[in-house]
Order: structure tokens, then sequence, then C-alpha cells
């Protein structure tokens, strides 16, 4: 499966991959470039990856997703390269027996991949600056 | 030993490349890693402490001993989503 990619989501098709007939919840995540933060104006984000073990990692929370909830299906799909404001950035989609646990187990998964998975976004503000953003929580 | 250490995002920029050339003793471990990229690029020095190290692309301690030929990457923190 495709967990890198530097073009458009199609989560339609992501989403209709992960149904299945023993499965009736089906869960839906997007990230979006978002145009407001902390005041500041956002024209773009820029994502890169250290792909090969970003790759891993992702493959890692999947299987740490599938230890912990019923999973039927699961797909998470994360977009490099240039993006303007309300392109998808990443999206989770996870299909499990009922709702809660689908609902639980996408939730986990999205926020297993902020804090693990190698990827770095750059602000392209409005004022014409850009920015590596690096959270102050470092990762071990 | 020497070790090309990949750079990303932050750390790319500081750096000036998208990797560093280190020599290091046999039996060097991260923490000798670490030191000697400040030491020879000291702009680094802040990003580095807040920076994890990955070794074949797995997160290493700074206990970890390196050998011939490892993949080195410098993370700075992660912000993926």
């Amino acid at each position: 499966m495709i967990r890198l990619t530097t073009n458009a989501i199609d989560y339609a098709a992501l989403t209709e991959s992960v149904c299945r007939p023993d499965c009736g919840g089906v869960v839906l995540f997007l990230g979006t470039v978002r145009d407001l933060t902390d005041g500041r104006v956002t024209l773009a984000l820029e994502y890169e990856a250290y792909s090969a073990m970003a790759e891993r990692k992702l493959a890692e929370i999947e299987q740490e997703t599938r230890r912990r909830w019923p999973v039927g299906e699961m797909a998470l799909v994360h977009r490099l390269g240039r993006l303007a404001v309300g392109e998808v950035s990443v999206a989770a989609a996870v299909s499990c027996p009922h709702r809660a646990e689908a609902f639980e187990a996408c939730r986990f998964a999205i926020d297993r991949l902020k804090e693990l998975v190698p990827l770095w976004k750059k602000e392209n503000w409005a004022d014409g600056s850009t920015e590596w953003v690096h959270p102050s929580k470092s990762l071990e | 030993m020497i070790f090309n250490v990949r750079l990303f995002a932050r750390a790319r920029e500081l750096g000036g490349a998208d990797h560093l050339t280190l020599d290091l003793p046999d039996g060097a471990t991260v923490a000798d890693l670490r030191r000697r990229l400040v030491a020879l690029h000291p702009n680094l020095a802040d990003l580095e402490a807040k920076c994890a190290v990955a070794v074949d692309a797995e997160f290493a301690n700074d206990g970890h001993i390196l050998t011939e030929g490892a993949e080195i990457a410098l993370l700075p923190p992660v912000s993926g989503g």
C-alpha cells in the first residue's frame, strides 16, 4: 500500500478500500492545511519526509492500532511537497465491526502519526517568510 | 569510520547541506556523534539538543554503538499530519 505520495490523496478511494462486510463502522480522518496559526496567515505548507523510516513507522502504527482494536482494514497516507490552504495533507481510514472502536482506532492512529513519524512541515507565511515547524516536545 | 549524517528540515537549513560527513573512531556512540557534529557545526548546537538520531532508519539512543556503513540521520522534532 502507498503510504507517502506527492499526488493529491484520493480519500474516497481510500475509504472504499477499507470497507469490509464484517465492519459496520468506517471512519475517515482528513488533515487539511489551515489558513491561520496563532494569528499568522498561511499561504502554503511544504512537507518532507525521511521516507524509508516514515514508511516503516506508518506500518508500525498500523500494527499498534490492530493490536489494540479489532481493525478490519486501515490505511494511512501522508502527502509530501507543497500544499495550499485547504488541501489534504494526511488521511487515515479505519474500519471496525462497530463505531466506537472505529473512532478510537482512527484517533489513535493519527495522534501516533503526529508524534512518531519522521515528517516535517514548513510554513509559507503570507508575509513571504518561511519557517520549519519543530514543536517543543522532542521525540525519543 | 566515515559517516554521512542526513539532515532534515531546519537541520538541513542550518547545516547548509542535506548531509554532513563525520569521521569517528571505532566504537563511537551516538553521543560521540552528537558531540562531534556540534563541535564542527556550532550553529546546529541548539537544534541538536532537541533532535533524535536515527541509525539505519530506526531511533537510536545515545549509548548506541555505531558500526561502519550505518545510515545516520538527524531528526528535528517532527511535525507531520
